[in-house]
């Protein structure tokens, strides 16, 4: 029989306002196996966890039930305070009687009612805990960043910098992502590629810094600390390895019909190219949509004038396999398709642009040299209109519910920047709020406002019609109370971001649980921002939701630090609430091991002895290591075989007595 | 005459279906409105106004008779507020209020338009109810 204690805390008023403490207390005094029940203020703080140190020796308690909040927030330090008082830590249960019950209730005497449920269930359970004992695994000492921008690289060279081995995935020819497009940051005006290029060639350089670009994850298996997984290095058709990157090929490519994709389309490339002059590695890639060669079978220009030969056509996607212990998502962010806002006709003229476009525009090498042009005739503008949050905080679903952050500043950004180059410009801003929180980042605006001469519209832009090479957008003025047109002759953007499109499939395979717009979760909203709730992810920059560059790169080495405390282990403790299978009930049916996702249940051939007769039967075994306790083959095991420990079909059906009583 | 107004809001708000309160003030009704020329209340207007119960001043206005109902307000609302469904919730509130209706039977079949959608038809049926 065990000797249970029950401890009820109040949280402040987060339960003891909605539950009443005493009647729990005392109903649990009655519970079978309970000889000790108590609450305190915050059970949590050192005097609660003394005191329930002090009650295990007391009354030699082997097992406690803790009446509080979610286990996700302290199951971890009630485990440790009952292992400090030499009880095993697997003999704690949780009672969630904070959100399960308190926050979700206003009824006191149905809040109650529910906590003694929750309560006793937990009772019935640890009368049948038993002792588990922890095993160990081993850390593999090699990291896996994917995506290359800003956040992977900040990442990856954070954990080289500490010793260990790192690998950054990137799915485009080059490293730089999204920052490499930027013209200029705010609110310091540095130039983008000054900042960014020197530390694209730091990692390049690094020691520890292996480089897969052109490569995306094909598959992920294995746990924290050992997970393996397969890299699809896609086919250049160019040998990287003899490669000078002298740029002939480019040059002489008959095909240069393909729109940049670094330059947003707004010029062209050839089918074989380097996105840009800084691009690492400075390896072209050949554009098989495009190819002349692969189109038609006849060219191969580009072989005949390699002066190193690397042109190789018949190059073919190759499988890397590697083990890695820990795992750092950077798949960032792109702006959303505008398909839903016909009323700003940016289908209709080239001379509405987004905001990533006009980066472009502005860019020294940009597909305009950096002079400010229309795109539809080349001519210098001389009215221009931006128009803030295109598709965020939209709640009809043709856009995005959520604010992306970065908009207001950038805009500011463009604004002044215009005004600075080119007074002549009347530059007008139509805005719903300025958000500006950030270290200087209200005065920066402020400056575009007041210095620059920027016109800030309280309002919104209700149609832009392009009519006789104008474009009349049509506005409203709010603090007038009026509707306004201008006549302009540009019309930016300022387009919701969203994450990655690879973020939804990588999140599949690492089990890392994304939110209803895609952004990774963090396994605590405050206190793990930059964990996954899956042991050994880690997430860094825009994949975990908007974030402008400082903020991405103190994500990113919070990462980092995060990945390098996981590395510096040399054994992790592994979970022991693990299955196993009683062989003297397996019917050998292969069920679990057809469900176990993690493919921890292999089958073997084994000599019983039944009625004094020799028999072999094919019996599960469980590979412990590998096992994450999921409970999934428990569930399908027709002959009740299969068992988790920890929580046994016997402790399960214990719990719902308990309720149903 | 405060409670008036807030009983005959909260009976537009019902009637029309719209919450108010999820207006986050950005101005696209307005800056959408093809009437607003004609106007004498914007169309953000209407929504605050009846947010704060500011009825009367709404049932006199102009504007309610001047929505063309085409609902481009409504399909651009970033927020699903639909101002054109409460502006007509208030011009049916201004109908139900002269306690008869003006527009007789045998004059609707010379005011049918079929060039008009049939929503337009509805709201203009109000309009020379007026």
């Amino acid at each position: 029989m065990q000797r249970i204690g029950v401890f009820v805390c109040w949280c402040g008023t987060n339960i003891a306002a909605t539950v009443d403490i005493d009647t729990v207390v005392e109903a649990m005094k009655r519970e079978p196996g309970v000889v000790h029940s108590s609450d305190y203020q915050y059970m949590c703080s050192e005097a609660g966890q003394s005191r329930i140190r002090n009650a295990i020796k007391e009354h030699n308690l082997t097992g406690i039930v803790v009446c509080a909040c979610s286990p996700r927030m302290h199951e971890t330090t009630f485990r440790k305070a009952a292992k400090a008082a030499g009880l095993n830590e697997f003999m704690v249960e949780i009672a969630n009687i904070r959100e399960h019950c308190a926050w979700i209730h206003k009824d006191r005497t149905e809040a109650t009612e529910k906590a003694v449920v929750l309560a006793r269930t937990a009772v019935a359970k640890l009368n049948l805990n038993k002792p588990l004992t922890p095993g160990t695994s081993d850390v593999v000492k090699r990291a896996l960043v994917i995506g290359g921008g800003i956040a992977g690289i900040q990442s990856a060279l954070d954990i080289a910098e500490a010793g260990y081995q790192v690998d950054i995935v990137e799915k485009e020819p080059t490293i730089g992502g999204k920052m490499a497009q930027l013209d200029k940051t705010f609110p310091t005006l540095d130039c983008a590629a000054c900042i960014l290029t020197p530390k694209m060639v730091e990692a390049a350089q690094h020691d520890n810094i292996n480089l897969i670009t052109y490569s995306e994850v094909d598959s992920v298996s294995g746990f924290v600390g050992n997970f393996t997984v397969k890299i699809r290095k896609k086919a250049r058709s160019v040998k990287a390895d003899i490669c000078s990157g002298c740029g002939i090929c480019t040059e002489k490519c008959p095909s240069k019909k393909a729109k940049s994709e670094f330059n947003m389309g707004l010029n062209n490339r050839s089918a074989i190219y380097i996105p840009f002059a800084q691009a690492i590695p400075n390896v072209p890639v050949i554009d098989r949509d495009q190819c002349i060669k692969f189109k038609t079978g006849k060219c191969g220009l580009c072989a005949k004038v390699c002066p190193a030969d690397a042109i190789d056509f018949s190059q073919q996607d190759e499988i890397i396999e590697q083990k890695y212990g820990a795992v750092v998502l950077a798949t960032g962010f792109k702006p959303i398709k505008l398909d839903n806002f016909d009323e700003y006709s940016y289908a209709a003229s080239q001379d509405v642009i987004t905001s990533l476009e006009l980066e472009r525009i502005m860019n020294a090498a940009g597909p305009t040299g950096g002079k400010l042009l229309r795109p539809s005739d080349k001519k210098h503008p001389h009215t221009m209109v931006f128009v803030q949050c295109v598709g965020s905080r939209d709640t009809t679903g043709c856009g995005k519910t959520y604010c992306s952050k970065i908009c207001c500043m950038y805009t500011a950004k463009h604004a002044m920047l215009i005004r600075e180059k080119y007074p002549d410009i009347d530059v007008h801003v139509f805005y719903i709020d300025v958000r500006t929180p950030g270290k200087n980042f209200d005065e920066f605006y402020r400056r575009a406002a007041e210095d620059y001469g920027v016109n800030y519209i309280k309002g919104m832009v209700g149609k832009v019609a392009p009519t006789n090479g104008k474009l009349m957008v049509q506005g409203s003025d709010l603090i007038a109370d009026r509707q306004v047109i201008i006549e302009a002759d540009m019309v930016v953007l300022a387009t919701a971001i969203e994450p990655d499109q690879t973020a939804k499939s990588l999140a599949t395979m690492l089990t890392a649980s994304i939110d209803t717009n895609n952004f990774f979760t963090e396994a605590h909203p405050k206190l793990r921002p930059v964990e996954s709730p899956t042991a050994g992810v880690f997430l860094s920059g825009v994949c975990q939701g908007p974030k402008d560059i400082p903020e991405t790169v103190a994500q990113a080495s919070a990462a980092a630090v995060k990945v390098v405390g996981l590395l510096s282990k040399d054994k992790l403790v592994s979970n022991p609430c693990v299955a196993g299978s009683n062989e003297l009930l397996c019917n050998g049916c292969s069920n679990c091991q057809h469900v176990c996702p993690y493919g921890a249940i292999d089958y073997v051939e084994k000599e019983f002895r039944i009625n004094g007769k020799i028999k072999i039967r094919r019996v599960a075994q469980v590979n412990e290591a590998v096992c994450q306790g999921c409970g999934a083959c428990t569930v399908v095991c027709p002959s009740g075989a299969m068992d988790l420990k920890g929580f046994t079909n016997q402790q399960i059906m214990a719990e719902v007595d308990a309720i149903c009583r | 005459m405060l409670q008036k107004q807030q009983l005959q809001a909260e009976t537009i708000r019902r009637i029309s279906g719209v919450n108010t309160r999820k207006c986050m003030k950005c101005g696209k009704c307005t800056a959408t409105c093809p009437a607003h020329s004609e106007m004498d209340i914007s169309p953000h207007r209407f929504v605050s106004m009846v947010e704060n119960n500011e009825i009367d001043a709404l049932m006199s206005s102009d504007s309610l008779w001047k929505c063309l109902s085409c609902f481009a307000c409504v399909e651009r609302c970033p927020r699903g507020v639909e101002p054109a469904n409460l502006i007509e919730a208030v011009r049916v509130t201004a109908v139900r209020m002269q306690n008869r209706n003006r527009l007789l039977p045998e004059n609707i079949p010379s005011l049918l338009n079929n060039k008009l959608p049939q929503q337009a038809l509805v709201s203009a049926f109000r309009k020379y109810s007026k």
